[in-house]
């Protein structure tokens, strides 16, 4: 199996910690290279942090996991210097069909918004993602990946963090001052700080099959209700990189995973699904349960949890690896501000605050989805069945059908970071909200709005005249319509409600913290010092 | 607005009639059905959420 991808081992190399035995402290230790942990070492390197990253394995990401990657994570490993090879490697889809038994039910596009630099989505085998962002640690002199290191224990100091790491050469102590948990679901970590991870357990399994698939099958999302080659499931057929084809059948809970393991079980199913002279070959097979919970705090002293170490979902939405991306972004900027004394440490509490939020509304989002793919009741499950009879008749019922609802950015729209509107506006920019990314040219060249957005913070001046403001190491870049660029398609006065003037404070990770219609640079000031904690 | 609690159904025994009509053939398993798809045409013309759950309430 898994033949259209060779895994790379990496080497492991003893530490010279390890070798003299005396203890270093190291500013930031991330546990697990997986996504998240591999985008935190590049996102902590960019900001100026030394890393090291402890995983307890040797290679990429093996089997067939995450698969669908959305817009905002992409413009973060754009942000990284990351993306180009993803979109290059990735598959671009928009339109999803849904069948119900034998019937398509209808169709949705994406229909992505034009005049944005990333596409709404792309998908792509998770250990093609996972090694590029190996290659880009390993050009990084601020980033130390040390494979086949596995943390056995660690306890919590009122400055650092002690653990013993065991490697194959015996076991050593390190110590950090922030340890960033990015060890997945079954989190290590997390047992070890004794944190809650509550939530609920689906009694249902999924069979994972990856085939090699030369047919030309179009590249759309397809979806199955109670199909007639699966009754009284469910079934979802979607294209990654190589001719490869991912296909998730729902089981049941009375199903034994051994048995549907077997590729004498699964050949007839994919030929019932994709027609019986379609020639494939089976590259993967896996059966897996879900869970729909979350850590009760994404901070627990210096340990700080991100990822699916945080929470777990349901696969319906693409909403794991996705929001996984979105908690680095948030984390990094403030860890580095804590970690240099620009803020106090109590603006790690708002990583909680924030991305708490943002984990309840995934939860939420992907609970309904499996609600509605796998009714609790026959009461549940006559209504998901009139809504798809109705949906194929009436338009008025499709909006109701859900087979996972695409993971977006959730806005932050009560952070304590956010300084409130004091005018009148119009459309999505609001304060808590990520920033829309918009054509520019600069210079008589193309170019993205997000391009020109600083590492720090940004006043995004849109027909307003603003000077200088300090403060301090948070001064803002100021960026100027019609100075340092200009609306080349309108687009940035169309999405950021800027026809009579608007002032937009745009946070390091690129969401607004606050907006004006005219400039005050007491008001700017004080919305930098609110989005960072403390006085500045 | 609020849900309409006082009479608003035009010519309630007609109404009534073409209701138990529908389903006088059915099996209670295609009632049912049929009552789901119902509540579904129906809610879509109340549309609002707050008088979609106060129905629901009331219902309970």
């Amino acid at each position: 199996m898994l033949n259209t991808y060779d895994f790379p081992e990496f080497d492991y190399v003893q530490s010279d910690e390890q070798v003299s035995g005396a203890v270093e402290r190291h500013s930031v230790v991330i546990v697990g290279a997986g996504p998240m942990g591999l985008t935190a070492a590049l996102d902590f390197a960019a900001r100026g942090l030394k890393v090291v990253v402890l995983d307890d394995n040797n290679t990429v990401s093996v089997g067939s996991r995450a698969v669908c990657y959305a817009k905002r994570p992409l413009e973060i490993w754009d942000r990284l210097g990351v993306a180009q090879k993803m979109l290059d490697k990735g598959i671009e889809w928009k339109l999803g069909r849904v069948f119900f038994r034998d019937q398509e039910v209808y169709q949705f596009d994406l229909l992505p918004e034009d005049g944005h630099k990333i596409p709404a989505f792309i998908n792509l085998q998770q250990y093609y993602l996972e090694e590029y962002m190996v290659e880009a640690c390993n050009q990084h002199p601020s980033i130390d990946l040390r494979w086949k290191h596995k943390v056995v224990s660690l306890s919590q100091h009122d400055d650092h963090v002690e653990m013993a790491v065991e490697t194959p050469d015996g076991i050593f102590q390190m110590e950090a001052e922030w340890l960033v948990a990015c060890d997945g679901a079954n989190s290590d970590t997390r047992r070890m700080v004794g944190a809650d991870f509550t939530g609920h357990f689906f009694q249902d399994r999924f069979l994972i099959a990856d085939i090699v698939m030369k047919a030309d099958f179009p590249t759309e999302r397809w979806f199955w209700f109670d199909p007639d080659f699966h009754r009284g499931q469910s079934a979802l057929l979607h294209k990654q990189s190589d001719d490869v084809w991912r296909l998730d059948f729902q089981l049941g809970w009375d199903s034994d995973p051994e048995v549907e393991k077997r590729p004498e079980n699964i050949i007839p199913r994919v030929k019932a699904m994709i027609g019986e002279d379609v020639d494939f070959e089976l590259e993967w097979a896996s059966v897996y349960q879900f869970a729909c919970r979350r850590i009760d705090d994404f901070r627990f002293g210096r340990v700080l949890f991100a990822g699916d170490a945080a929470h777990q979902v349901s696969p319906f939405g693409a909403r794991g690896a996705n929001t996984g991306v979105q908690d680095i972004d948030n984390l990094s900027w403030k860890l580095a501000a804590v970690i240099r004394g620009e803020a106090p440490i109590a603006l790690l509490d708002t990583y909680n605050t924030e991305r708490a939020f943002a984990a309840d509304d995934n939860l939420m989002n992907s609970t309904r989805s499996t609600d509605f793919i796998t009714p609790k009741n026959g009461a549940s499950k006559r209504f998901r069945n009139a809504v798809l009879d109705l949906a194929k008749k009436a338009k008025f019922a499709q909006p109701l059908v859900n087979s996972g609802r695409l993971s977006t950015p959730t806005p932050y729209v009560d952070s304590p970071l956010n300084t409130d509107d004091s005018d009148d506006w119009a459309g999505q920019m609001r304060p808590g909200t990520c920033a829309a990314d918009a054509p520019v040219s600069k210079d008589g060249k193309p170019g993205w709005l997000l391009e020109e957005l600083s590492d720090g913070f940004t006043l995004l001046a849109l027909g307003v005249d603003v000077s200088l403001v300090d403060a301090g190491v948070f001064t803002p870049k100021v960026l100027s319509l019609g100075v340092d660029f200009e609306d080349s398609e309108g687009l940035i006065s169309q999405r950021y409600d800027a026809s009579e003037g608007a002032l937009y404070l745009i946070r390091p990770d690129q969401h607004i913290a606050a907006r004006w219609r005219s400039f005050d640079a007491g008001a700017v000031k004080a919305a930098i010092s609110k989005a960072t904690g403390g006085p500045i | 607005m609020s849900l309409i609690l006082t009479p608003n159904i035009e010519s309630p025994d007609d109404f009534y009639e073409v209701l138990t009509e529908a389903q006088r053939e059915m099996t209670d398993e295609q009632a049912n059905d049929m009552n789901a798809r119902l509540v579904l045409i129906l809610a879509n013309q109340i549309g609002t959420l707050s008088r979609l759950k106060e129905a629901i309430a009331l219902s309970q």
